[in-house]
């Protein structure tokens, strides 16, 4: 790392200002008035679109390429054993392990 | 009719509350590899407590995280990680009707929006259990803070995150989220091309853009007529 203590600092508290931002936008410019019927349409499919695109992102790519990996057999297991409807906190424990597992072969 | 709402409240906090414990048990895992990256990465102890406290956002704290220890800058940090919060814009903008109040107020509000509180107070109607989300960030911001003071302080002792597999927790949490979404068709056509697009992006454009452009394609609840 190239920064400073003092640039770290930057860095956070800005991070954070960013956030509030971002987080504030919408409330405020679309709040406290009622929206059209094709809003809500569009609002239920945000969630499976976001999600999926999180975890897609995060299981088949590092940073902007392709790549799969241990984890990327760990997530899958996790996935199987979530559509089971295992607990979250049991199917990421086993996520960690196949994880691990691969990695220490 | 006032007191009857509050009564409402209560009891959709209280069972946010505890549909966020899950969710905050995984998060503590996720925070404290959060500290010991960025224990590694150059942060003091403090710095790292700090960025989870005050920022609050696991993938836009790891994105920024990864720029500087690839020797990026502070611009390019923050619009790494700006951009993987992207996506609170579409969440606050679906969020915003409703939320009471004046604009201050809703601000406010909005930034209880972690992505796992908004996923869990989305009725599934287009409006959202403002009291619900308020109760499932609680216990997870108790463990986001947590984790961090653990990761941070014991970081060493742990060692490689990378060789324990702690990478592997972050898409389950979201996948836990996504699965309990795919509810009809239309969902998982949405989750399907929302993946797929966002995929395809990766090699040509920067971490995070592919996620808000996902959420493009939900404006295929503009054509279709039902659900």
């Amino acid at each position: 790392m190239t920064l400073t203590y003092t640039q770290v600092w930057v860095l956070i508290f800005g991070l954070a200002a960013l956030t509030v931002l971002i987080k504030a936008l919408g409330p405020v410019l679309l709040g406290g008035r009622e929206l059209p019927p094709w809003f809500s349409r569009v609002i239920v499919l945000m969630a499976p679109a976001l999600l999926s695109a999180l975890v897609v992102t995060s299981v088949f790519a590092t940073g902007r390429s392709w790549s799969v990996g241990a984890h990327t057999v760990g997530v899958g297991v996790a996935a199987l054993m979530l559509w089971r409807r295992c607990s979250l906190v049991l199917s990421a424990v086993v996520a960690v392990l196949v994880t691990a597992g691969l990695r220490a072969i | 009719m006032a007191a009857g709402r509050d009564e409402g409240a209560r009891e959709a906090f209280l069972r946010g509350l505890k549909l966020g414990v899950p969710f905050g048990v995984v998060g503590f895992f996720l925070s404290a590899s959060f500290g010991v990256l960025a224990r590694q990465a150059g942060f003091s102890v403090a710095q790292a407590i700090v960025t989870a406290m005050i920022v609050f956002a696991g993938s836009a704290q790891f994105a920024a995280l990864s720029v500087i220890t690839v020797g990026g800058g502070i611009p390019a940090a923050l619009t790494a990680g700006s951009l993987m919060n992207a996506r609170f814009l579409a969440m606050g903008i679906a969020l915003a009707p409703s939320l009471p109040g004046g604009p201050m107020k809703r601000a406010a509000q909005g930034q209880a929006v972690v992505d796992s509180s908004w996923a869990l107070a989305n009725r599934g109607d287009g409006t959202f259990d403002r009291w619900l989300l308020f109760g499932t960030t609680v216990p997870q911001y108790v463990t986001w803070t947590l984790g961090s003071v653990v990761g941070a302080i014991f970081g060493d002792a742990l060692g490689d995150t990378h060789r324990l597999g702690l990478d592997a927790i972050y898409p389950v949490f979201f996948l836990s989220l996504l699965v309990a979404e795919l509810r009809d068709g239309p969902s998982r056509w949405v989750a399907a091309c929302g993946g797929l697009l966002a995929l395809a992006l990766v090699p040509i454009s920067p971490p995070g853009v592919p996620i808000l452009a996902a959420s493009a394609v939900t404006l295929i609840g503009l054509v279709r007529r039902s659900r």
